[in-house]
């Protein structure tokens, strides 16, 4: 089948078997191997990506289904070599040991900034319930989201001055 | 100063994709592998069909066991000294055993190809229950064991067991319990797999792999496959967490290679969740029976285990050669015990091998679980509080270095001390007071204690080798005409951050920036041999190495600089990262400066060659002992039997901290495992050795939810043997934690009079405890 999907802002237009899994996609056919494949049942959540900006398990999307849809993986979050909040605050906090859990992390992370701009503990403990860690005993990943939170929120007061 | 919170330097790449895991690696002509799996846990393989497969287009080989028998590999070393098939050729041990191998020009029809290989299997009964292993009419496993007439494989003990029985009889109090640490699996989110490339003209075979030991596999691929070592390049790129699964050889990686050699093309081979929870190295799976005798007032005097070790089909276990049962002999605990002993015997199960795996410092991790689950036992039979009980039972500072009755010479600790700050952090009194007003109340809830001595990097060589090769490390420091430095070191990172506090280590020595310093890792043709990763040794032993690199490189720049300042050696001090005369620090010279020196026309004394290269092997002298104590608080509901763990307070002591940042974080992961193993993860098996934990639906990880904020404090006590005092850190919390869940779930359940239930402790376990119907949680629910 011949599908177009719109990577971090870049549109790709393939021929794909039917059966092929938008992680494949992503990792064979575009070469952005910062997603990773982990467990095949939507249980650990290494491969996920955004799907037009809301978390999806890469694993158990078709890659036909992102057909004229599109997608944000770990590669997209730069922005004209800057990094994302939540970029800087897994730096900081120390939230990735190694670094297998972290792309899908940050965007799940991205999205739920997104969406709830300055979340509790309780949030981000939730949004990111549906992936796994087994380095971290999640308490860094936590701080991280909450460190981007803020320094997202600083920045978007000084703008609010200026 | 280099030590300290420093972000980690692999960072920048992880945080955008950059890694280069197994999985990532792409060769020019790459083929994909897959390998065919045993339904059966134990049967005979009557024949297997593979011509569907071969027909395939897009196949290009097909490889059994038959093909690997006519190479001489259809069976390989373990790692304790036992044979494993690489691919079955006589019968099938346990589900999910390798049968076939099928190499495709993509992942996809390689699996297609599996679905039409057909194998006849005549099935037999399978060994399940390690206690009916040794049953006079049990299923022989191992009849390929020339004269192998059961399903035995060691008796082994440790300690003085006439002393110990004496002291039994005489006790005022004995307490027994039996226990099972159950199977679990160390689950790393990156499976296992290898990329192989040989190239036929130049005879050499590359293999990425994410392997904890590369040095290691490289000599074993050399012995198994006849291989010329100095042809073998194995790379360990970044490694997707290995927690003990990644030491061994899997026979995923020499179909690969085998693959690659008969197709004359790279081969990819990764395994899925399902192969990874199903056939690689299990941990845990000891049945054990403890008991302890004291005084009426709580002087613990000895203790004694007897232990049944299920090794699975193949005995895999990754440890010391001398030492069948690992470290578990570490079992007298934190504590002053006159005598101890223990007898372990290891039997064959059809089950997937393996056995020390999952951040348990060769088993220490079981003997801990058993010292800390019998300290609760007593206490609960003479009415003592456990924290009481156990600090009346501490070894004190002034015991050190302790002698312990298995033989273990304990290097340094305080433990009161660490009890205590875990005690004031928790407020445990104020806790106390609480749970009895909830007991009133009818309201369950539980207060945990645990503590914990770790034995950890292994050697000294002349008592640990694996498969002969002494476990010892090491390290090269080269330093460039400019003073930036690559340190070159055996050891593999998971996860744990070496490239960061590596360079802070030489940092801190040589007086230079960590950011100066290159950690050149987990390549076998660029770094120095040495047995890599696991039982929390790469900060004991190649951090040492590193340590003692440094200062040779800093002891030929003290001769440098003498020349430099045309004075004598002995004239010359180190003194804020420079090399200056006695007093006058004014005369200091930099690392930079003398590094330039060094390379220069400089006329150097007689004999003195030039430049600032060194090299190391770190042989230990000893172990290290890392201690901590922790204290867990759960809440519990009778009703669902749910348990929430309410607070973690971890009190780790590893001595020097290089880079607390990385420390801290690498507790917090153990004691996530801590909560996992305690409450949610076992791999069980039916009868017939169907898996039941085979996928992340079956087999239960904590997520973020089920793990509380963890609270860590911190006491210092230097090793007097690591050069920088350090201890390593890696597994403490792992060892550590499961104990203190189990102690507060059994301590909630004190109105029930229930003294111990078996890990995990998942709602239907609780239930059914208080319900008075406890099951054994490695089997299928009766």
């Amino acid at each position: 089948m011949r599908i177009t999907v719109t990577v971090n802002g870049q549109p790709h237009t393939r021929e794909v078997e039917p059966r092929l899994l938008l992680v494949h996609f992503l990792r064979d056919e575009l070469s952005l191997t910062g997603t990773h494949w982990g467990c095949d049942t939507s249980n650990c959540g290494v491969c996920t990506v955004q799907l037009d900006g809301v978390p999806v398990k890469s694993c158990t999307v078709l890659a036909v289904m992102a057909d004229g849809h599109e997608v944000t993986t770990v590669e997209g979050l730069e922005r004209d070599g800057e990094l994302d909040a939540v970029q800087k605050g897994f730096v900081e906090c120390h939230g990735l040991q190694c670094g297998f859990c972290t792309p899908g992390m940050l965007l799940t992370a991205r999205a739920l900034l997104d969406r709830v701009p300055d979340p509790d503990e309780g949030q981000i403990r939730e949004a990111i319930s549906g992936q796994l860690c087994r380095c971290t005993g999640y308490e860094n990943i936590v701080r991280s989201i909450r460190w981007a939170a803020e320094a997202s929120q600083k920045v978007a007061e000084s703008e609010a001055r200026q | 100063m280099s030590y300290g919170p420093m972000h980690r330097k692999e960072d920048a790449r992880f945080i955008r994709g950059r890694g280069n895991y197994t999985d990532d690696v792409r060769l020019p002509g790459m083929l994909y592998g897959a390998v065919l799996r045993s339904p059966h846990a134990h049967a005979r393989v009557v024949s297997i069909d593979t011509s569907a497969a071969e027909a395939l287009p897009k196949v290009k080989a097909v490889i059994t066991g038959q093909t690997l028998a006519g190479l001489g590999l259809a069976w390989m070393p373990t790692l304790s000294q036992d044979t494993q098939a690489v691919l079955a050729t006589d019968k099938v041990r346990f589900q999910g055993q390798e049968v076939a191998f099928v190499v495709a020009e993509d992942a996809y029809s390689a699996r297609d190809a599996l679905e039409l290989i057909d194998v006849e299997y005549e099935p037999l009964d399978a060994v399940i229950d390690a206690r009916k292993a040794l049953d006079e009419n049990a299923p022989v496993i191992r009849d390929d064991l020339e004269g192998r007439a059961n399903n035995h494989i060691f008796d082994w003990d440790a300690g003085d067991r006439a002393r110990t029985d004496a002291l039994f009889e005489q006790a005022d109090v004995t307490v027994a319990q039996d226990m099972l640490y159950p199977r679990v699996h160390p689950a790393p989110l990156e499976t296992c797999g290898a990329v192989a490339d040989f190239d036929k003209v130049t005879g050499k075979l590359t293999i990425w792999c994410p392997t904890q030991a590369p040095h290691a596999h490289r000599t074993l691929y050399a012995m198994v496959a006849g291989l010329p070592e100095h042809k073998i390049r194995v790379i360990s790129p970044d490694i997707g967490g290995g927690f003990g699964g990644k030491v061994g050889i899997y026979p995923g990686y020499v179909c690969a290679i085998v693959g690659s050699i008969v197709t004359g093309r790279p081969v990819k081979w990764m395994e899925d969740r399902s192969e990874n929870l199903m056939s690689t190295a299990f941990a845990r799976d000891y049945h054990m029976h403890g008991e302890i005798a004291a005084t009426r007032d709580g002087k613990i005097q000895a203790i004694r285990v007897k232990v049944l070790a299920d090794h699975g089909a193949f005995n895999g276990t990754a440890q010391p050669t001398k030492f069948p049962a690992g470290f578990f002999h570490v079992f007298s605990g934190s504590y002053d015990i006159e005598a101890a002993h223990c007898e372990v015997t290891g039997v064959y199960t059809n089950k997937a091998p393996g056995g020390v795996a999952y951040a348990c410092s060769f088993r220490v991790t079981e003997a801990v679980y058993l010292v800390e689950r019998m300290v609760d036992v007593l206490a609960a039979e003479l009415n003592m509080d456990p924290a009481d009980l156990r600090m009346r039972n501490l070894l004190k500072p002034e015991q050190f270095p302790y002698h312990s009755p298995t033989g273990w010479e304990y290097d340094s600790g305080d433990y009161p001390r660490a009890l205590r700050l875990a005690m004031d952090m928790i407020g445990y009194d104020k806790l106390r007071a609480e749970q009895a007003d909830k007991r009133a109340r009818g309201e369950l809830m539980g207060i945990g204690v645990s503590f914990f001595t770790e034995a950890v990097g292994a050697g000294p060589r002349k008592h640990m080798d694996i498969l002969g090769l002494g476990m010892a490390d090491g390290a090269e420091l080269r330093v460039h005409p400019t003073g930036k430095a690559v340190l070159r070191v055996s050891c593999q990172s998971q996860g744990q951050g070496h490239e960061t506090t590596f360079a802070q280590i030489v940092g801190q020595e040589l007086g230079i920036p960590a950011d100066d310093v290159e950690v050149v890792h987990g390549d076998t043709d660029q770094t120095p041999f040495g047995l890599g990763t696991y039982g929390s040794r790469s900060t004991p032993v190649s951090g040492a190495a590193t340590a003692i690199v440094a200062r040779k490189v800093r002891d030929r720049a003290k001769i440098v600089a003498a020349a430099m300042l045309e004075a004598a050696p002995d004239d010359l001090e180190w003194a804020d990262g420079k090399w200056s005369v006695v007093g006058d620090p004014a005369t200091g010279k930099s690392m930079a400066e003398i590094a330039l020196a060094a390379h220069s026309n400089l006329e150097l004394p007689e004999g003195v060659e030039g430049h600032l290269d060194a090299v190391t092997v770190y042989n230990p002298p000893n172990l290290t002992y890392p201690f901590g104590a922790y204290i867990c608080v759960v809440d519990l509901d009778p009703g669902t039997g749910q348990v929430k763990v309410r607070r973690f307070v971890a009190v780790d002591d590893c001595g020097v901290r290089i880079n607390p940042m990385i420390v801290e974080g690498q507790i917090h992961g153990g004691l996530a495992d801590g909560v996992g193993m305690a409450l949610m993860q076992v791999m069980a098996f039916d009868e017939d050795g169907n898996h039941l934990g085979a996928s992340f639906m079956d087999y239960l990880l904590p997520t973020s939810m089920e793990c509380p904020s963890w609270e860590l404090g911190e006491t210092v006590t230097p090793s007097p043997t690591h050069p920088i005092g350090a201890k390593g850190v890696g597994e403490s919390a792992t060892v550590g934690s499961p104990a203190a869940v189990v102690n507060a779930v059994i301590d909630a359940l004190g109105p029930y009079g229930v003294r111990h239930a078996d890990m995990p402790l998942t709602p239907a376990n609780v239930w059914r405890v208080i319900n008075g119907d406890p099951f054994r949680t490695d089997l299928a629910i009766p």
